[in-house]
């Protein structure tokens, strides 16, 4: 057995290729693992990580923070969850997405209480 | 076309252990639809990365979960292992290995109390539960605690165990093995308990894929997925492979667990017999460095990431821990699509929910 956790595969793309290589990813066979938001000072610095045969790929976007973002909810339907996580904690805007909670995902008592600037 | 009703079900209900909120659509007695609801229980705690350094935030990640927080704590430290390039004492990865595999035999034990309680099998509950306390006596005798251990740390772990009780260890969960075989052979042959679980919530190997479903619940779909195989802690010595079923009903889902009880104390002895003398930890000192580090771990109810990104400092600029409940609500809202409303109860139950773990 090698030790695949250490393989750290990180690639970045820009903002307008996340659909296409998000459907190449799947159309390839990857399983959506995770997807989630860094506040950095140029906006949202977002990780998305996929699994193929127990390796990771994750691919990393940065958008300043009154960019929309494609959801990717019409690829992988469960990133609904992750998606309204970081539009309730950080104030990400998605464009699209299938399953949206208006910022009532998580019940917090302030909107977006991750992102500094609240 | 019936009449389509909503029904409300949770935050708070009999079987819901925590929080947690679902919509049913229902046409007669059929669920057409589920919307789940959460963040009743939200606390923040990824932001408590800001006010602790990286050396006690594993304080804070081990309490994300009161049932996988040893895991946690592992996680949380091979994340940052990973990020400040450390390697840890093999005897070390040992023990954590058996801690966690101790983990695993408790948080299963603890479920099947809760899916008999579930169906109504009240003693099968308490015999669950009773036979669960004897591995809280093994982590109360090797770490002195019961629930929150805190021996995991960045750079090994804080305490050792003696062989006498390594072995004695052994012998407990031996003689438990036994009774767990009573048990086991009336969850998988009674004929009320496979009433309730037989060809119910079925989840198609192709749906588990498509809806990324992690831990017992892919594996009960025929899904070889187990992060145990990517070879961190020391699966690898230890001839590991993952208990699959292929089913993908309720009673697949319990199958697995109780496979995994039995594998987890295989592996317990063989760790037992084999582990190395040597040093539990290597000195960590400096700041965390630039960069950043993800892993994972299989932890009892699945597939948990950790990310750590380091600033230079002593404060890491974000952890992300993803845990396995979060990954398997989608799957669960698929299989409560076209279920009876009197197998809602069961069918949330058997993706083993933690709610503490999805909102942290």
């Amino acid at each position: 057995m090698t030790e695949k956790w250490r393989i750290q595969n990180f690639i970045v793309i820009e903002p307008v290729q996340l659909i296409e290589k998000v459907n190449d990813l799947k159309a390839d066979g990857y399983r959506l693992g995770q997807v989630h938001c860094t506040k950095v000072e140029e906006g949202f610095e977002l990780t998305y990580s996929f699994d193929k045969d127990h390796v990771l790929l994750n691919l990393r976007l940065v958008i300043p923070e009154e960019e929309e973002i494609m959801s990717i909810t019409g690829i992988y339907w469960s990133a609904f969850i992750y998606e309204n996580e970081m539009q309730d904690l950080f104030g990400v805007k998605f464009k699209h997405m299938i399953l949206n909670y208006g910022g009532k995902f998580f019940k917090v008592s302030q909107p977006t209480p991750w992102n500094p600037k609240n | 076309m019936g009449k389509r009703t909503i029904v409300p079900f949770g935050p708070q209900h009999p079987v819901l252990p925590e929080p947690v909120h679902l919509d049913l659509v229902i046409e007669d007695e059929k669920v057409v639809e589920a919307i789940p609801s959460i963040g009743f229980i939200h606390r923040g705690l990824e932001k408590l990365v800001e006010k602790k350094e990286y050396t006690e935030l594993v304080y804070v990640i081990e309490r994300i979960c009161g049932i996988c927080s040893f895991g946690h704590g592992w996680g949380y430290c091979h994340a940052v292992e990973g990020l400040m390039n450390i390697e840890v004492p093999e005897r070390a990865e040992y023990l954590r290995t058996i801690w966690h595999e101790l983990s695993r035999i408790h948080s299963h034990i603890l479920w099947l109390g809760l899916l008999a309680d579930g169906f109504g099998f009240e003693s099968l509950f308490m015999h669950c539960w009773r036979l669960r306390e004897r591995v809280l006596d093994l982590f109360e005798k090797t770490t002195g605690g019961r629930v929150i251990f805190s021996v995991c740390k960045v750079g090994g772990v804080r305490k050792d165990v003696d062989k006498e009780t390594l072995d004695e260890m052994v012998g407990v969960l031996r003689k438990m093995e036994i009774e767990l075989k009573e048990l086991t052979n009336t969850f998988m042959d009674d004929y009320s308990v496979k009433s309730r679980l037989v060809g119910i919530g079925v989840l198609s190997k192709e749906d588990a894929i498509e809806l990324c479903a992690v831990g017992p619940m892919a594996r009960a779909s025929g899904v070889d997925l187990d992060i145990r195989l990517t070879g961190n802690g020391i699966y690898d010595k230890l001839g590991f492979a993952p208990c699959i079923e292929t089913a993908g009903d309720c009673y697949a889902r319990c199958a697995v667990r109780i496979r995994e009880i039995y594998q987890s104390i295989d592996m317990i002895e063989e760790a037992v017999k084999t582990i190395p003398e040597g040093d539990i930890a290597v000195p960590v000192k400096g700041n965390a460095p630039k960069g950043e580090f993800i892993t994972r771990l299989e932890q009892p109810r699945g597939e948990c990431f950790y990310y750590a990104k380091g600033a230079d400092s002593k404060f890491l600029e974000r952890m992300r821990v993803r845990t396995p409940t979060n990954m398997n609500i989608p799957a669960m809202v698929k299989i409560l699509q076209g279920c009876d409303l009197a197998d809602v109860p069961m069918l949330f139950l058997t993706i083993d929910p933690c709610i503490s773990c999805a909102e942290r």
